[in-house]
């Protein structure tokens, strides 16, 4: 860690990128403490993918700052790579491998030892009550099971901060509770997490959140004080006063 | 039983295998002319295979399915021209502009899109500064609207939407939503599906579907109402350990996490609602929750459909 405060894992100042003419992030600052969960939100086109791909150190940003775990996304973007978790619903786990040679690819990608995998598997599973499908091919598991297989291979690395982008999206209502049970205990260990989502109502899981519109953040606190600021019952009401697309456009 | 008039579809007893999966098991409903009529589950529940047979576009094995009169496994050829359906993935022409791919739809069913500008005028209107636009470069609301006025374009009788509002923001659902209001006041039927719950409201009926069975079919305030016994939200600033404590009480039947607080069930069936939030208060308290709030609340549609749904999906 390069960093002075080991209390912050995302320090974003004024951070913005622009595509020709166009503003995707607009002068977006803001802080994540470790082991918060911090839900990212924003309609379609309000430059939440841009700015993750730039926290993930995927995009270089055209200006303003920001470090992740410690590391500038203009100078340690590898280092940021190293020390972050990330996983999507378009894409997790390769399905026709399976729970286990899913779990050895990771390993080997971020250089773990084949003792600290086989003792990591192993505590996964059993954690996941998996153990039974470790021969399995990944497609034959059902999409709930997907989806926290896919979360706790994410967490092999023991990144510091995992990004998680719409990880619930269609899982049944059940299974998307023991998802961000999952979540919780991550968090409880230290991790910070990253997490966007269409369910407002898991906006309200969120230690903290913020609102993205037109490449701006516009809101930014604990779900119960930007009720109270806004004078709205739920997320979702809040979301709709602020998030009225005005460009039919995707970035 | 209402005569065939006055039902858009019917479906008995249907039924659909992929090698030794079942997609579809015993389907019975019936979908009355006019209804805006939700079926609402997760991904895999079998929702697309359901719209598929009734689109006529895959056969079932087993039982029927009627369609404004017509056997889906017969009728194909006259059905295919009287339905209008929007599959859930995006199926447009993405090198296309707007126009050129309404165009393209109407010319298919051999309709112009002049002569139904009364129907897709709500919808089209919200498109038109992106008229030449090509659709692969619209966002995924519009995209959305756009596919909405392609099904609609010949003037079908009964409109099939699977999920066309997942993987949307909440305000363009919200959208979405009023748009179909509209349309339903036009008399036509709609037939929607989402694996959303908090959408379910926005019908006048739904049908719970999990893993190729029905759950349950009613109106939402109904099939909410059905859940059938006591139900409390907790509430407390330490969340993650309120849920662990919450689950330990010796009486919890159910706890989950929903929103902002817990919703908890009771094992007992024979305490009063008064009695268990004080028993809960109290157990959470002595546990260093000072601050717990326990509360008697309404059931949501999410809650019956997990009660209904029974054990989540297991690991081969």
């Amino acid at each position: 860690m390069t960093t002075a405060d080991r209390s912050v894992a995302i320090e974003a100042r004024d951070l913005t990128r622009k595509f020709g003419t166009f503003t995707a992030v607009d002068h977006i600052t803001f802080d994540v403490a470790v082991g918060e969960v911090f839900g990212f939100l924003g309609a379609n086109g309000a430059g939440k993918t841009t700015a993750i791909r730039i926290l993930t150190g995927l995009l270089a940003p055209t200006s303003g700052t920001a470090r992740v775990a410690g590391h500038d996304v203009y100078t340690e973007s590898e280092w940021i790579k190293r020390r972050i978790g990330y996983m999507s619903q378009k894409f997790s786990l390769y399905e026709d491998l399976t729970v286990a040679e899913n779990i050895r690819l990771y390993g080997g990608i971020y250089d773990l030892t084949r003792e600290q995998v086989r003792e990591r598997t192993t505590r996964m599973l059993e954690r996941l009550g998996l153990e039974q499908a470790i021969g399995t091919q990944v497609r034959a598991l059902p999409l709930g099971w997907r989806q926290k297989l896919a979360f706790s291979v994410a967490l092999l690395h023991e990144p510091s901060i995992v990004f998680l982008d719409e990880p619930t999206s269609g899982v049944d209502p059940i299974t998307r509770r023991q998802f961000w049970e999952l979540i919780y205990e991550a968090a409880a260990r230290g991790t910070t997490v990253f997490v966007t989502t269409h369910y407002m109502d898991e906006a309200e899981y969120c230690d903290r959140i913020s609102i993205m519109v037109s490449g701006r953040i516009e809101a930014l606190g604990t779900p119960a004080a930007l009720k109270e600021r806004f004078s709205v019952d739920s997320i979702d009401e809040m979301f709709v006063r602020l998030a009225r697309p005005t460009a039919g456009i995707a970035t | 039983m209402p005569g065939p008039s006055a039902s858009s579809v019917v479906i008995e007893r249907l039924g659909k295998k992929f090698d030794a999966t079942v997609a579809l098991d015993d389907i019975n409903i019936e979908i009355a002319n006019g209804e805006l009529f939700g079926f609402i589950g997760p991904d895999g529940a079998g929702k697309t295979t359901l719209f598929r047979i009734l689109v006529t576009l895959i056969l079932p094995d087993a039982g029927r399915a009627v369609v404004l009169g017509g056997d889906v496994s017969a009728a194909i050829w006259q059905l295919r021209r009287r339905v209008g359906y929007m599959p859930g993935r995006f199926s447009l022409y993405p090198d296309l502009s707007v126009e050129e791919n309404l165009r393209f739809f109407a010319s298919v069913f051999g309709a112009s899109v002049e002569e139904q500008h009364d129907l897709i005028a709500p919808i089209y209107d919200q498109l038109a500064p992106f008229r030449d636009r090509r659709a692969g470069a619209l966002s995924g609301g519009m995209k959305q609207k756009l596919a909405l006025c392609c099904a609609l374009v010949h003037r079908p009788e009964i409109l099939f939407l699977d999920e066309p509002t997942t993987g949307v923001d909440a305000v363009s659902r919200r959208e979405f939503w009023e748009l179909l209001d509209r349309l339903k006041a036009t008399g036509l039927t709609i037939v929607v599906s989402t694996p959303y719950m908090d959408e379910a409201d926005r019908c006048g009926r739904v049908a719970l579907i999990q893993r190729g069975r029905i759950l349950g079919v009613d109106t939402p305030t109904r099939i909410a109402a059905s859940f059938g016994r006591p139900l409390f939200t907790v509430h407390a600033a330490e969340r993650y350990p309120l849920l662990l404590a919450a689950r330990q009480y010796e009486y919890a039947a159910t706890v989950f996490p929903f929103g902002d607080t817990l919703h908890y069930t009771d094992r007992r069936d024979r305490v009063a609602p008064d009695e268990i939030a004080r028993g809960l208060r109290e157990y959470l308290g002595q546990r260093g929750f000072a601050d717990a709030d326990v509360k008697q609340a309404s059931p949501t549609i999410e809650d019956t459909f997990m009660a209904r749904m029974g054990e989540p999906e297991r690991a081969a």
